[in-house]
């Protein structure tokens, strides 16, 4: 990735406490983040650290306790069509077919003009034969492609993945790793991509955020300048997940 | 994505699964059930036979005493009467019941002023509200079609409360992300979220408001199933017409349950249920 393409989205001194009863849990302190057009930053941290509280308030679901998130130079408010949080699977609309889910946020487009966009989308993301298929009769990788493919069919400029792959069996997960960085590849979006998986955030990222454990400040922020596709046997990249597995123990010995 | 993957993923498919063979299910689902009712048939033949009643109908005349209501035209008259009254007061009880239920589901603070209030009407038996519909409309279709109304009111308006206020927040969400109005995401996201419980209320409403036609009736009209119940017994302790009437509502109830469940079946809601 090259270092003078556009700033899109901007976090600058966040924090995030929840109060419950009483209590102030303390979620996310002092974050600082600067995420370049077209860049697919991996956000890596141990459960229960803020990585979802932070992909919340970047959403603009979530409001910030002290902070500024922007987009673009302008700031975040409330979640936008423009950029789209995809869920685990479980997002995904039981009520409406494959198309009716993945069409579902172009229902202003003329109807010839949707039908052809969920074409594309169905086709890259390969559900051709499930169009009519509702989500009960697919295994939770397809769920999960339909929802990739609901998500850029409204052309986002950012995608928003938290843990997507995480109910997913191992096999289908590294098939889906690589279907998303073919994706990523030919749409071009900034990709945001919150994870617990030091391999999978060294297999995608362009740069891997290091959480620390709550409350969630910046560890390290770590290039990762491996061309895709990435030879995962390599030394290069041994020694880079080594690296993080070094840094996040350290995490948990604190 | 290589082929082998996919086919891997499609063997995950519900549809994937054969059907059940035909003859299994028939056995299953027609077979048994009639001969189950044959042989109690057969068992209050005997009964009546072999206990000489005079009172209590055997299974011949109570199809005579149906052949009977045909000929005098009362039976499609009354049946239809009956419906009729369960048509108004349900589609009322829906039409009041749907809306509300759903503004309390998405409005909590009136849910809380509101619920408290429903939960202590709810258990009170429609039967219970009699005097009250003789008092408000006398002895009437309107006392009667009431009834069936609070019968089912109750129902409906706590099934799609339920129904709005279990919608996974992951929906709403997405639904709000993908920029949609309040209006549209009620439309779109709201009420196809909830309306597997909403069908399920109306489901268990209907078959209530069937119940309780039987009662309006006897108290509140001339016409209808269970006027037929009261009358026969009154005007000359006809037993084999009561006992006509009263398989007739079962019949007819039984109708109404499975053309309900037929809905249920819907791709779009079957998602929300647990039937196969
Ligand atoms: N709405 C909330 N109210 C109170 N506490 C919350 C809320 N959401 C999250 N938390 C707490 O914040 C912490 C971080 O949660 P989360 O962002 O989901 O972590 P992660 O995604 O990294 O596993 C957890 O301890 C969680 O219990
Ligand atoms: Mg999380």
């Amino acid at each position: 990735m090259t270092g003078n393409a556009e700033v899109k989205v901007r976090i600058q001194d966040l924090s995030k406490a929840f109060h419950t009863n009483g209590h102030e849990i303390r979620v996310l302190e002092h974050i600082d983040l600067d995420v370049r057009e077209g860049e697919l930053v991996c956000i890596l941290g141990p459960s229960g650290c803020g990585k979802s509280t932070l992909l919340n308030i970047v959403g603009g679901f979530l409001p910030a306790s002290s902070g500024d998130v922007a987009i673009d130079g302008l700031p975040v408010r409330r979640p936008d069509p423009r950029r789209i949080f995809v869920f685990q699977e479980r997002g995904v609309f039981p009520w409406l077919t494959v198309e009716g889910n993945i069409g579902f946020g172009i229902s202003g487009l003329p109807a010839t003009e949707r039908a052809a966009r969920i074409a594309h989308y169905v086709r890259l993301v390969g559900l051709e034969g499930f169009e009519n298929a509702y989500p009960q009769e697919l295994s939770g990788g397809m769920k999960q492609r339909v929802e990739v493919a609901r998500a850029l069919a409204v052309n986002p400029d950012v995608l928003y993945l938290d843990e997507p792959f995480g109910a997913l069996d191992s096999i289908t997960r590294l098939v889906m790793r690589s279907e998303l960085l073919r994706i990523w590849q030919t749409e071009r979006k900034t990709i945001l991509f919150v994870t617990h998986d030091i391999e999978e955030s060294c297999q995608l990222a362009d740069r891997i955020v290091v959480l620390s454990a709550r409350p969630g400040s910046i560890r390290r922020v770590v290039e990762v300048d491996l061309p895709h596709p990435r030879d995962l046997s390599s030394p290069r990249y041994l020694a880079l997940r080594d690296s993080i597995l070094e840094e996040i123990g350290l995490a948990h010995r604190i | 994505m290589t082929d082998g993957n996919r086919k891997s993923e499609i063997g995950n498919r519900d549809e994937g699964a054969p059907p059940l063979p035909v003859g299994p299910r028939l056995v299953e689902s027609i077979l048994l059930p009639v001969g189950t009712a044959a042989v109690l048939i057969a068992f209050w033949h005997a009964a009546v036979r072999l206990s000489h009643t005079d009172v209590f109908p055997s299974p011949l005349s109570v199809l005579r005493g149906v052949g009977e209501l045909a000929r005098k035209g009362v039976l499609a008259r009354y049946i239809a009467d009956s419906l009729l009254r369960v048509g108004a007061g349900y589609s009322l009880a829906l039409v009041l019941g749907i809306p509300l239920g759903i503004a309390l589901g998405w409005y909590s603070t009136a849910a809380r002023a509101v619920n408290p209030v429903i939960q202590l009407l709810r258990p009170i038996s429609p039967l219970a509200w009699i005097p009250v519909a003789i008092v408000l409309f006398g002895v009437t279709n309107v006392a009667a079609i009431f009834l069936i109304f609070l019968a089912s009111f109750f129902t409906i308006v706590v099934a799609a409360m339920n129904g709005v206020r279990n919608v996974p927040g992951m929906y709403l969400a997405a639904g709000r992300n993908f920029g949609l109005s309040v209006p549209a995401l009620f439309s779109r996201v709201i009420f196809p979220a909830a309306l597997p419980r909403v069908l399920t209320g109306l489901r268990v409403a209907l078959g209530v408001a069937w119940l309780v036609v039987v009662a309006a009736e006897m108290i509140a009209v001339n016409s209808g199933l269970g006027y037929l119940v009261i009358d026969s017994r009154n005007a000359g302790k006809r037993y084999d017409l009561v006992i006509a009437a009263m398989l007739l509502i079962g019949l007819i109830g039984l109708v109404l349950n499975t053309l309900v469940r037929q809905v249920e079946r819907l791709r779009a809601v079957r998602w929300g249920f647990n039937a196969p």
